[in-house]
């Protein structure tokens, strides 16, 4: 069990207090276990093109198909019970959302950590290149990155992730100035260990609450970014649509009133977003010293 | 100006030869410019310390006092080897205790600090903070180091338990014995002991003392034991340093000092210690050393102390008084010492 003085005890205890919060958390884990299982709960598996049916394409929410189930959410214009698609959707953009942005953490706290350890020549380099990114829009940078790299997962994946690496980096970088100079770190320095070991064990763990706040909106902004990417044409494969795309598929019908082939994604990918954002902002507010009451 | 050179031949461990430690402000390219237009941004170098030599003998505990701010900290961290020196270098046995590049290079200096809330890291178990120096240094096998860490701890009067525990776990002087655990854990020769029981209470400061020097009595520690407390300082030294504004003043053994100071700044610091007298015709007569310790960012010229001085000439205020020896094992920095 976990001990009640824990820290993390005590940061559950005043976080269970937000009921707004506690409701997001609820609602994204439910999207994540969703999500994951969405082979097993999704009445049809839409990338298998046999199980499609040309004759119920576009058809409106509750709509009884060929098949002999009820399309809650309608269909799309491939004939797609939309539910499904928009659950194996969710299970897509989650998945690059994350990927993209753990790896995008990884990188940029490294960066960060070690040019605030470091300092001189390295950092500034190091945090020269990471203002110059950042003063772009991170979309024009994903934009020029997925055109260039091409389609697909991967690609996807390191567009994200060289466009959101910075923003790691950046707040790495100034929580580890903070713990750099500290004693323990000095008693580190004292001993002596590596520059590695006192990096990785000693000054990023100490780093971590304010990395945890920005990855949490940074996920967010990774699948948001990817929404954009694929409703633009330059994300995934038509075989693999995620959110942004089943948006885009129907964006086309909106003016012919078959609304619900682009809103219910839409309003999917904005619970999802808008769920992670105050759960991230509730632990933005816990961490910050001097926002407490 | 090599001060301590006359101490060559003792049987000296540490040496000290004319370090001095410069800290710049680390300007950006924009506050340089605003710099130049006339923004009120600090673009000074702070000498924190000024051209230091003395050595530190082995097997004895060297007290260095002063006031806050007087750079005895930054020297200590020096001879740690965690800053490196902006000219001269501190050496153990004659060998650098940093190389060219700013990194430590011997693990026969430790070093326990002041505040025993920051200096362990609050994330990592007792356990680990006293066995990952030595495992990275292949003192003792992964295998083993719980048998090693609990001979640590129970040598500092902890139980072998603690090391499960978290630092938050534990009271201020418990924390400062897990410090002094983790320094010891790497078998130096050489402690330096920056302010370690100044964070304390009072009723906890005599407890840590009296383990530094039964550890010193039964390790052979030879040690730099930096303190503001001219009490404590008194108490565990052989000899002491007095330091003003980055530079040594007076050297020598330390109930001589206390007795006879030579130097101006040691008599006034003397004096500045309350007393508590029985004699009631003694009265209470403790002296606050006139004006303030100047600016280091602004050292007044020649002797660091003349501003404040009730001797200072003319003299003193052009030519800095080199750290000379006075016989009987003492030297004093000053043109006209008591």
């Amino acid at each position: 069990m976990i001990d009640p003085s824990s820290p993390l005890a005590r940061f559950w205890d005043e976080f269970r207090h937000n009921r707004i919060a506690v409701g997001a958390l609820v609602v994204v884990v439910l999207i994540m276990l969703i999500a994951l299982f969405a082979p097993l709960i999704s009445p049809q598996n839409p990338y298998d093109l046999a199980t499609l049916v040309l004759t119920d394409a576009r058809r409106p929410p509750g709509f009884v198909g060929s098949k002999g189930f009820t399309h809650w959410l309608g269909t799309d214009a491939q004939g797609r019970d939309l539910l499904s698609a928009i659950l194996y959707g969710l299970r897509i953009s989650i998945q690059i959302g994350v990927m993209a942005g753990g790896i995008a953490f990884c990188l940029g706290a490294t960066l960060g950590a070690f040019a605030a350890y470091f300092g001189g020549k390295i950092e500034a380099l190091i945090m020269r290149i990471v203002d110059l990114q950042l003063s772009f829009p991170a979309i024009l940078l994903a934009l020029v990155l997925a055109a260039l790299l091409g389609q697909g997962k991967g690609p996807l994946i390191a567009a994200l992730v060289t466009a959101q690496y910075a923003y790691f980096a950046r707040t790495a970088h100034g929580a580890a100035a903070t713990e750099r100079s500290k004693e323990y770190v000095e008693a580190a320095l004292s001993t002596p260990l590596s520059p590695r070991r006192v990096v990785f064990r000693h000054i990023l763990p100490n780093c971590l609450p304010p990395l945890i706040v920005v990855a949490t909106v940074q996920v967010a902004n990774s699948i948001a970014l990817e929404a954009t990417l694929s409703f633009l044409g330059l994300g995934l494969p038509v075989s693999e649509p995620s959110l942004g795309m089943l948006i885009a598929n129907g964006f086309q019908y909106m003016l012919s009133g078959r609304y619900w082939i682009s809103i219910y994604p839409g309003v999917a990918l904005i619970v999802l977003i808008v769920a992670i954002n105050l759960v991230g902002d509730q632990i933005r507010d816990q961490l910050n010293p001097r926002l407490r009451r | 100006m090599s001060e301590g050179g006359s101490f060559k031949d003792m049987n000296q461990i540490i040496t000290v030869e004319n370090v001095s430690k410069r800290f710049s402000p680390r300007l950006s390219f924009g506050e340089k410019i605003a710099a130049r237009l006339g923004s009120p941004i600090e673009t000074r170098t702070v000498h924190a310390v000024d051209g230091v030599s003395f050595a530190i003998r082995k097997g004895e505990v060297l007290g260095l006092v002063g006031e806050s701010g007087c750079g005895k900290s930054t020297l200590g961290r020096v001879i740690a080897g965690i800053h490196p020196p902006s000219a001269g270098a501190a050496s153990i046995d004659s060998a650098p205790v940093m190389n060219a590049a700013g990194r430590k290079t011997t693990t026969r200096i430790q070093m326990v600090f002041q505040d025993p809330f920051a200096s362990l890291d609050p994330r990592i178990r007792i356990g680990e903070t006293i066995s990952e120096g030595p495992i990275a240094h292949n003192l003792v096998s992964s295998a083993e180091a719980k048998a090693y860490v609990a001979r640590w701890l129970t040598a500092v009067g902890l139980p072998a338990e603690a090391a499960e525990r978290f630092p938050h776990q534990f009271s201020g002087g418990q924390r400062q014995r897990v410090a002094i655990a983790r320094a010891l854990a790497m078998q130096p020769d050489v402690l330096v002991c920056d302010e370690p029981v100044a964070s304390l209470d009072v009723s906890i400061q005599a407890q840590i003392i009296n383990l530094f020097l039964k550890l010193r009595r039964e390790l052979g520690l030879t040690m730099l034991f930096i303190s503001h407390d001219l009490g404590i300082v008194r108490h565990i030294s052989d000899r002491i340093a007095v330091m003003y504004l980055g530079r040594i003043v007076e050297l020598g053994p330390t109930e001589a000092v206390y007795a006879a100071p030579q130097h101006p700044y040691t008599r006034a610091l003397l004096d500045s210690v309350p007393k508590f007298v029985t004699d009631a015709d003694e009265l209470v007569s403790f002296k606050p050393i006139e004006g303030e310790l100047p600016s280091p960012l602004s050292p007044p010229k020649g002797c660091h102390f003349n501003l404040r001085c009730p001797k200072a000439e003319a003299r003193c205020r052009s030519e800095r008084p080199p750290l000379d020896e006075q016989g009987g094992e003492r030297a004093v920095a000053c043109h006209f010492p008591l």
